[in-house]
């Protein structure tokens, strides 16, 4: 490389503004809504940048057909569905390659998360449906699937958060659009469980030298920590602690005693046995 | 050696609870010793226990449970019934009907699919699948009404300090209302008014069911109500 493209290349860093007008370290505008379908056990609406996005959680429930059911542990299924009307053209509604193989990524970054052990027998679906995409809407998926999955009460170890990022004209950008998922040089989609610290989908499509993947993946949790506080904050707004004086909670330290002395067998449904160390 | 929030913050799963010698209460696990969240609900420190109240959670059968059910299947000799566990429960004849089963009888007279049913979880069996039964004291095909569900880790809240909230309920709307333990319940009044303000309350109980003092707040709202309709 010359000298004087590495210079005009550390010029524009400076200012360097992606096509959206966002810097490169910056995601899209995220918001997470818990509790959006009143049939489902557990739901969640998405919205990351233009991607629009609803995941429903049923279960745990007997699996139909049978014969897919384990005996030793549950089975999560995912089912990945892009609506016809998602994207420019309209697509076909059958589920085509891409959705299958995506559904089997989700599944694969969620499992980690959950102790499907302790259901045998059983299945847990998540349903994704993408109303609107706009790039990276796996990684979207995911934080939705995520958040429905506790909202349906699902045991599950940690959340999973996902984030991509990826190369655009030389230079590294955190949570690519649809323009730059495109016209980009690479793209690698992430998720990470934050408290854990485990990456549970790491694919990339595209060339990196093995700094820039080491620094796109820094990146990429980096983003996951940032989507991973919008999770926590969504759930906690279901309930709405987000602000909380000291008066309400001394109210509340009067309350247990009330749960616990209910004429009927009142005790909190949950009776699973104590998770030793792993 | 350390709790890592206060009684009742709200916690989300894989949030850091205690470091540190405690034992595990409900919807928490250990990892590498120290304790962490596995549901989204409120965290609770007890002595030398960490536990957390679940907001969200699913139903899980345990023997004595009161369960409202309905009837998706009939085999030779048993019934399927959805109680909305993991697994399907199942009635078997004896336990449905008072005396010896004959071949002449119809299992689709006693129970057919779609019926609703109060019974009682008598066993899980060795695949954890629960037993039923509808020879009790008001158990049995429900005959008039319909249900509702709520979470069933909300159930607790509504019936209240030994029966508070929901013995007002019955006293103030004058329906009947029975609660499975699974999250169902079967409400039937004698006007179409009374039974929908009983589903107004119970939708008020579980969006508030982890504040406090939501005896007196539902009494004041169903006071409420009653007078502005006057």
């Amino acid at each position: 490389m010359s000298k004087t493209k590495t210079k005009t290349k550390r010029k524009s860093r400076k200012k360097f503004l992606r096509v959206d007008g966002r810097k490169a370290d910056e995601l899209r505008t995220v918001k997470i809504e818990t509790g959006i379908i009143p049939n489902a056990d557990g739901s969640a609406y998405i919205e990351m940048g233009r991607n629009k996005i609803i995941a429903g959680v049923y279960g745990p429930r007997e699996m139909h057909p049978k014969r897919l059911s384990k005996p030793n542990k549950g089975v999560l299924r995912v089912r990945y569905h892009m609506s016809p009307f998602s994207v420019d053209p309209r697509r076909s509604p059958a589920p085509s390659r891409r959705d299958t193989e995506i559904s089997m990524v989700m599944t694969d970054a969620l499992e980690p998360a959950l102790f499907l052990e302790r259901y045998p027998r059983s299945v847990i679906d998540v349903f994704v449906e993408i109303i609107q995409a706009d790039g990276g809407t796996r990684c979207a998926s995911i934080n939705a699937a995520a958040v429905a999955l506790v909202d349906a009460g699902i045991p599950m170890k940690d959340l999973v958060a996902a984030c991509a990022a990826g190369k655009m004209d030389g230079n590294l950008v955190l949570d690519l659009g649809d323009y730059e998922d495109k016209k980009g040089e690479a793209d690698v989609p992430l998720a990470y469980m934050p408290k854990l610290e485990e990456v549970t989908l790491l694919q990339m499509d595209g060339i990196l030298t093995q700094k820039e993947t080491e620094d796109v993946i820094e990146m990429a949790i980096s983003g996951c920590k940032q989507i991973y506080e919008i999770q926590r904050d969504s759930l906690k707004k279901k309930y709405g602690m987000i602000e909380k004086d000291d008066e309400s909670l001394e109210d509340e330290l009067e309350e247990p005693e009330e749960t616990e002395a209910s004429e009927e067998p009142s005790e909190e449904p949950e009776h699973d046995e104590e998770e030793d160390g792993e | 050696m350390s709790a890592k929030f206060e009684t009742r913050d709200i916690v989300v799963p894989g949030d850091l609870l205690y470091e540190g010698r405690a034992r595990t209460g409900d919807n928490t696990y250990r990892r590498e010793g120290n304790i962490y969240a596995t549901r989204v609900g409120l965290v609770n420190y007890g002595k030398d226990r960490v536990s957390v109240i679940a907001l969200e959670a699913g139903f899980v059968p345990l023997v004595g449970d009161l369960v409202i059910g309905t009837v998706t299947d009939i085999e030779l000799g048993q019934w399927k019934i959805n109680i909305g566990a993991e697994t399907e429960a199942i009635l078997t004849t004896n336990d449905a009907i008072d005396k010896p089963f004959r071949t002449y009888l119809d299992m689709t007279k006693i129970l057919d699919v779609g019926d609703t049913i109060v019974a009682k979880i008598v066993d899980l069996d060795r695949n954890r699948t629960p037993i039923l039964s509808i020879l009790g004291h008001e158990l049995g095909k429900a005959r008039d009404g319909f249900t509702i569900n709520i979470t069933p880790s909300k159930i607790p809240r509504l019936i209240g300090k030994k029966g508070s909230m929901i013995n007002m309920i019955l006293k103030e709307t004058h329906c009947q209302v029975t609660i499975g333990q699974n999250g169902k319940i079967l409400i039937n009044g004698r006007k179409r008014e009374d039974e929908e303000l009983v589903v107004k309350v119970i939708r008020k109980i579980e969006a508030e069911a982890h504040t406090s003092g939501l005896t007196n707040r539902i009494q004041e709202y169903l006071k409420e109500i009653k007078e502005h309709k006057k």
